[in-house]
């Protein structure tokens, strides 16, 4: 029988951005086992409440990650307003629909490049992120920021886009398009990275739904389930169908996100030529006493949050729940069998985000 | 199988324009609307408080006796909440960083 031996991976690693340690237990270069440990950079943000005013928690919701930041606060605000009765103008609600899409177009792009540094693709690293420059510039131009976005508040949104310049924003999109095509096709077609993603990481959709993962994580084992179809924000007058693979390796999880991200350039031209014209907020008026489980779909999958008040200016609780942590199981799951080279890219194909994990 | 698919996009770089910018030496154009820094046209402030009140992180000071506008530059995260809440439209937003701070904890102060 072969040796066992424990490699630790993490919390300080090269491929990891935000701290996991994993120990790895291994038959000379086979995985046979990973057991994990987080809490690295727990910052004690849900019970803030206590502290906060419920429409000041809107800035601290959006600092729990800085990727998806705008969707952590819009699904705070959801959260308050389903409490709260309040209802959001149409125009706000597409708003927000082209503000969420943005930041999961600008997650996808990130990803993909972390994903090529992970497999040692250096140049496709830097051509993913010299695209999602772009998009952060489009995202500073409408909201002043370029990651922490603060255009959301309960009610409503903060800043408005003018017609004239969303339709151009879907233009330069569809423009960008072709280069996301040409970048994606890298990734899908071209055989050195295929060797590092195919096959790597199997997930059977009964163990993907078993193990409760979310995102594009369970999408590519063929589980069409997409927060997006609950119809939040202005979703429900959106033509679009959750994107799914069959595989449910590393590398149907990569086809996923490229796809997506297509994807997400056909809603905000749909929303440019939908949006209504009107009102951006709706007065805040009285105090939050209720609950409410606030489900939206994030760039790295379904995240909820647990509000519930009881009719102070401060909630009594705050509960989220991030797609990475959903995640994590899964992961642990396609590890025992690969060989330990493969290991950063098992990792990465769940798009960590680890402050988010421990908030 | 496709190998090499790269290659167009990597000689298209070799041969053109960098997309990054030699910063500090090429100076960064930022967004109009961009959300920098905090400033204050201190002749007009009648000194109410309002944005104080509204500081989500409590980075304003103000004194209404001595007429003094206190902003710590570090606390403060640039939301705006302070420019929307202004009665006399004195506080704006600038584009591009805030000047350095000498040391933490000691405010930036503004006097009539």
């Amino acid at each position: 029988m072969t040796q066992r031996s424990i490699i630790p991976f993490g919390p300080q690693h090269p491929v990891l951005p935000e701290p996991i340690h994993l120990d790895l237990v291994v038959e000379d270069e086979t995985v046979v086992e990973a057991i994990p440990s987080i809490g690295f950079v727990h910052r004690g943000l849900e019970s803030l409440v206590a502290k906060k005013d419920f429409q000041e928690f809107v800035y601290v919701a959006e600092r729990i990650c800085g990727i998806c930041s705008f969707i952590h606060g819009m699904t705070y605000c959801h959260g308050v307003e389903q409490i709260m009765e309040i209802e959001v103008p149409p125009r706000a609600q597409y708003l927000r629909t082209i503000w969420s899409e943005l930041s999961r177009i600008h997650s996808h792009l990130l990803w993909l490049g972390l994903t090529a540094d992970a497999f040692g693709f250096e140049s496709l690293f830097m051509h993913s992120w010299r695209l999602r420059e772009k998009v952060l510039d489009i995202i500073e131009a409408t909201t002043g920021g370029r990651v922490i976005f603060g255009s959301c508040k309960v009610g409503g949104v903060r800043r408005d886009i003018e017609n004239a310049a969303l339709r151009t924003i879907a233009a330069t999109l569809q423009d960008y398009a072709k280069e996301y095509r040409e970048i994606g096709g890298v990734f899908l077609e071209d055989l050195t990275v295929k060797r590092r993603l195919c096959g790597v990481g199997v997930l059977s959709g009964e163990d993907a739904l078993q193990l409760g993962a979310v995102g594009p994580m369970l999408r590519a084992s063929g589980v069409a389930q997409d927060m997006r179809l609950l119809k939040y924000a202005a979703y429900g007058e959106i033509d679009f169908s959750p994107v799914t693979a069959a595989e449910g390796d590393s590398y149907a999880r990569c086809s996923v996100r490229v796809r997506e991200i297509f994807q997400s350039v056909g809603i905000i031209r749909q929303c440019a030529e939908k949006i209504p014209d009107g009102a951006i907020e709706t007065k805040v008026a009285g105090l939050p006493d209720g609950e409410f489980y606030a489900r939206t779909e994030q760039p790295r999958g379904e995240v909820i949050y647990y509000v519930k008040a009881n009719g102070t200016k401060n909630l009594e609780r705050l509960r989220v729940r991030t797609p990475t942590f959903a995640n994590i199981p899964a992961m642990l799951k396609v590890m025992p069998g690969c060989q330990l080279a493969d290991v950063p890219v098992l990792v990465l194909t769940i798009d960590p985000c680890i402050s988010c994990t421990e908030r | 199988m496709p190998v090499f698919t790269i290659s167009g996009m990597i000689l298209r770089s070799l041969f053109g324009r960098p997309a990054t910018l030699m910063y500090p030496f090429e100076p960064r154009e930022y967004a109009t609307g961009s959300r920098g820094h905090i400033e204050i046209d201190a002749g007009t402030c009648i000194y109410c408080g309002l944005c104080r009140r509204k500081c989500p992180t409590a980075a304003l000071a103000v004194d209404r006796e001595a007429k003094v506008w206190e902003i710590d530059r570090l606390r403060c995260i640039s939301c705006g909440c302070c420019v929307e809440v202004c009665p006399k439209k004195c506080l704006s937003m600038a584009r591009g960083y805030s000047p350095a701070v000498p040391s933490a904890g000691e405010p930036e102060k503004h006097h009539a």
